[in-house]
């Protein structure tokens, strides 16, 4: 019994390791909503990334009518294939701003110029800050926000053409 | 340049890492070769001055802000104060992991030069244990977070440090607890060393209790200090969140807190020889489990270091090498190891083993209420533990372990009478009755906890100044006036968190311009709202003004936004009276020229932490007064041989 005793110690720290690897090998199932949602947008103030377009600043997204802001740029390739679902978006009525991030403006012309443009509004964040502000992690994201510059809904990743009614549906939600 | 001589530190150090732990193995088996251990001491003493100078390496690249190194990049700003620049070079991932082990390579030398009591095979093999340790986390650093990694191209500015953490008591918080941890792992690397030697007795111990006592007060410090950071630097109010990062911190200083008294137990009387061994490795691998539990990114915390899953595994595999082998080695020779001396069930020995159970118990609830979230995943469970978990659970067991805490030292080593013990403690134990009633009587509404909790804390403050009743009190040795003071300041501390917890006000109003409101005895007036800047941010700050009886006074609360990266925070402003402290904190405009106001009146809050400062400044009387004597012991050794 004495025996047994002097390796329970052992057995427990076991256990722990064993909880502990399991821990860190299952991926969480249920996604964890962002912190954002439901959160007003940090303000900001960026300057235009292409003079075809106007700069972009928090305050126009408090217009009154919810807008998608999409977070892009133009060497990112799964942007490419977002492309022309945001086209899509766009003829449907979404009015969407975007912020380019780490980009040149003369990239983001061609860039437009090759894969459409959808975009009313584009902001140049060259140093990512206001990307990490919003709480985003890379390109591309989009975030549906309310017409008070409250952010409803976040889709981190290219937008598919799957994800067209959920993108529609946050929209509507939010006016 | 320079960052690749730090990384050619980082690896050379290494190299004599592997050397040290090699060295020592062989000496403890060729016993025909003992210049093999001879060779271990400096080859700890040379790892501990390089494992020093890559830090320091660091520490310069972060001064001169060279943004072609990555880590410098991420967490600094050329801009920046250089206090901050500093303290950036430890407040990320790399770099605290960097200054971990260069303290862990200095305590390595530490042993190697100083410690002279324990038989010499004993000490070779903890320097072996402590090589092994240092080996894991050089390969943490070298394979998994360099710190010196480039970056090119070099931006032209970095990307600033986390605002939270611009503030001078927080720059200093890590590092304090760092020296904590890792003498907890000096104390790991002495019970392995005594366990392959089978040495476990009271040099063994001796050799022990100044890094553990050196660790505790540090550990002491840097929650005492942590705690007092997020409660006017979070704007919440509170002190303590049961959050996992607090945990982290708590649950090493728990089990310190036992071995301390343990091989006190051990180096004097001689008894508890497995018992401490087996803190001794828990100490450690609480200090481990919480790194781990920060860093992998486990448990959410609002401590956000970098996580990292692959981290974690790397962290993971280290606890389970150390903690699974010394574990193992327990099991298989503490059974070797004589029985140590009895005693009776009425003495100061089982009033201390009745303590580690307590405290045992205090840590075994803290452990489980952290990690039943990560089990309750695995269940299919999302589930958050909080304060209704952890206050009656841990709480209650305080009060418990807080009443032997007065009654322990009035007992006798070895055996005592029931009837003597319950003389001297008729005292304490009358003060924490009429406590007890008159708080009931003045205050019936208030929770039991925090009741009892202002009962046990007069109870323990007489019952830790009674050990110098009748005493000659300049005789008195200093380590006791140590043990006094300690206890004294648990008891202080308990009666701040008694009295807050019972007594607090709090208000959450909106209010105008030149409108008052009252909290506690205060009445508050807002006088106006103001934009201020400062040196890397804006703020609205608002303009109080505070009375009770005496004249005014102003609070000048503050919602500030740091413009790089741009986060907002709150600065609380907080007023301290001799009785408590006043509180308060901006919130938002409410559009019709009212804003967000809460307050909260903390009566004898500051208790808390004078009383973790006088349990450190117990524990730092109590070491001098150990070194002082063992020396004055040393040397009268030897005039007299």
């Amino acid at each position: 019994m004495r025996k047994f005793l002097l390796w329970a110690p052992l057995m427990i720290f076991g256990l722990f390791v064993g909880i502990m690897i399991r821990g860190l090998v299952v991926p969480e199932e249920t996604q964890v909503a962002s912190k954002l949602v439901g959160q007003p947008v940090p303000e900001f103030t960026l300057p235009a990334a292409v003079d075809s377009h106007p700069a972009l600043s928090s305050a126009d997204l408090k217009s009154g009518k919810p807008v998608l802001l999409n977070i892009f740029a133009s060497w990112c390739l799964p942007c490419i294939t977002e492309a022309p679902i945001l086209l899509e978006l766009k003829k449907r009525g979404v009015e969407i701003h975007a912020i380019a991030i780490r980009d040149k403006p003369e990239d983001v012309a061609r860039f437009l110029a090759d894969h459409g443009d959808p975009y009313a509004r584009i902001g140049s964040d060259v140093s990512s800050k206001v990307q990490i502000s919003l709480g985003s992690s890379g390109v591309p994201e989009s975030f549906v926000i309310d017409g008070k510059g409250v952010v409803r809904y976040q889709h981190i990743g290219d937008i598919r053409a799957e994800h067209i009614p959920e993108i529609l549906a946050a929209i509507e939600a939010a006016r | 340049m320079i960052a690749e001589i730090g990384l050619g530190l980082l690896w050379l150090a290494a190299g004599l890492a592997v050397l040290q732990a090699v060295l020592g193995g062989l000496s403890l088996r060729l016993s025909h070769r003992p210049d093999l251990g001879d060779a271990v001491r400096p080859v700890a003493v040379a790892q501990g001055v390089l494992g020093a100078l890559s830090f320091g390496v660091l520490v310069y690249l972060f001064m001169v802000s060279d943004m072609s190194v990555k880590l410098v990049a991420a967490n600094s700003h050329s801009e920046k104060p250089w206090l901050y620049k500093f303290a950036g070079s430890w407040g990320n991932h790399e770099g605290s992991m960097l200054l971990w082990v260069a303290i862990l390579a200095l305590a390595g030398s530490g042993i190697a030069l100083i410690e002279r009591r324990v038989r010499r095979d004993t000490l070779i093999a903890t320097l072996m244990a402590q090589g092994l340790i240092a080996l894991g986390f050089y390969a943490f650093l070298l394979f998994s977070s360099n710190p010196f990694e480039r970056l090119t191209p070099a931006p032209p500015e970095g990307l600033g440090l986390n605002p939270l953490l611009q503030d001078p008591g927080l720059a200093f918080h890590p590092p304090t607890l760092y020296l904590g941890y890792v003498g907890m792992s000096v104390a790991f690397s002495f019970a392995v060393g005594a366990l392959l030697t089978r040495d476990v007795g009271p040099a063994f111990a001796r050799a022990m209790r100044p890094w553990v006592l050196a660790a505790w007060i540090f550990l002491t410090l840097g929650i005492t200090a942590g705690s007092y950071w997020a409660y006017y630097e979070l704007g919440w109010g509170g002190w303590w969140f049961w959050d996992p990062v607090e945990n982290a911190s708590l649950m090493p200083w728990l089990a310190s807190t036992a071995l301390l008294h343990s091989v006190t137990v051990l180096a004097t009387r001689d008894s508890l020889r497995a018992w401490t061994v087996m803190l001794a490795v828990v100490a450690f691998s609480m200090s481990m489990v919480g790194t781990f539990l920060v860093r992998s990114g486990i448990l959410t915390s609002v401590h956000a270091f970098a996580v990292d899953p692959e981290r974690g595994s790397f962290i993971l595999v280290l606890l389970l090498l150390y903690i699974g082998a010394a574990l193992t080695l327990f099991a298989l020779r503490i059974g070797t190891v004589r029985e140590g001396a009895q005693f009776d069930p009425v003495s100061r020995e089982a009033a201390l083993v009745l303590n580690n159970l307590f405290l045992t118990v205090i840590l075994g609830v803290v452990l489980i209420g952290t990690l039943y979230p990560i089990v309750a995943q695995a269940l299919g469970q999302q589930i958050s533990i909080g304060p209704p978990y952890f206050n009656p659970a841990a709480g209650s067991v305080a009060l418990l372990l807080v009443v032997a805490m007065a009654a322990g030292p009035l007992l006798r080593w070895r055996r005592d009478g029931a009837a003597a013990v319950a003389r001297r403690l008729a005292l304490p134990l009358a003060l924490g009755l009429v406590v007890l009633v008159a708080v009931r009587m003045a205050a019936p509404d208030i929770g039991v906890l925090p009741w009892l909790g202002l009962a046990a804390a007069a109870l323990a403050a007489a019952g830790s100044i009674a050990p110098l009743w009748k005493r000659n009190l300049r005789r008195t040795p200093l380590f006791t006036w140590g043990m006094v003071v300690s206890h004294l300041g648990v008891a202080v501390a308990l009666a701040g968190m008694a009295a807050d917890t019972a007594f607090m006000k709090e208000r959450l109003v909106a209010v105008a311009e030149g409108e008052t409101t009252e909290v506690g005895p205060f009445a508050v007036k807002l006088i106006r709202v103001e934009p201020v800047i400062g040196p890397n941010w804006t703020a609205l700050e608002a303009q109080l003004e505070a009375r009770r009886d005496g004249p005014a006074f102003t609070l000048k609360p503050q919602a500030r936004n740091y413009s790089d990266p741009p986060t907002d925070t709150s600065e609380a402003a907080i007023a301290t009276r001799l009785d408590g402290q006043l509180y308060a904190v901006l919130g938002k405009a409410n559009g019709d020229g009212s804003w967000q106001l809460r307050l909260w009146w903390k009566p004898w809050v500051t208790l808390i932490w004078l009383g973790g400062g006088l349990i450190a400044l117990g524990g730092l009387l109590s070491l001098i007064g150990r070194l002082w004597r063992e020396r004055r012991l040393t040397a009268g050794g030897t005039e007299h041989a």
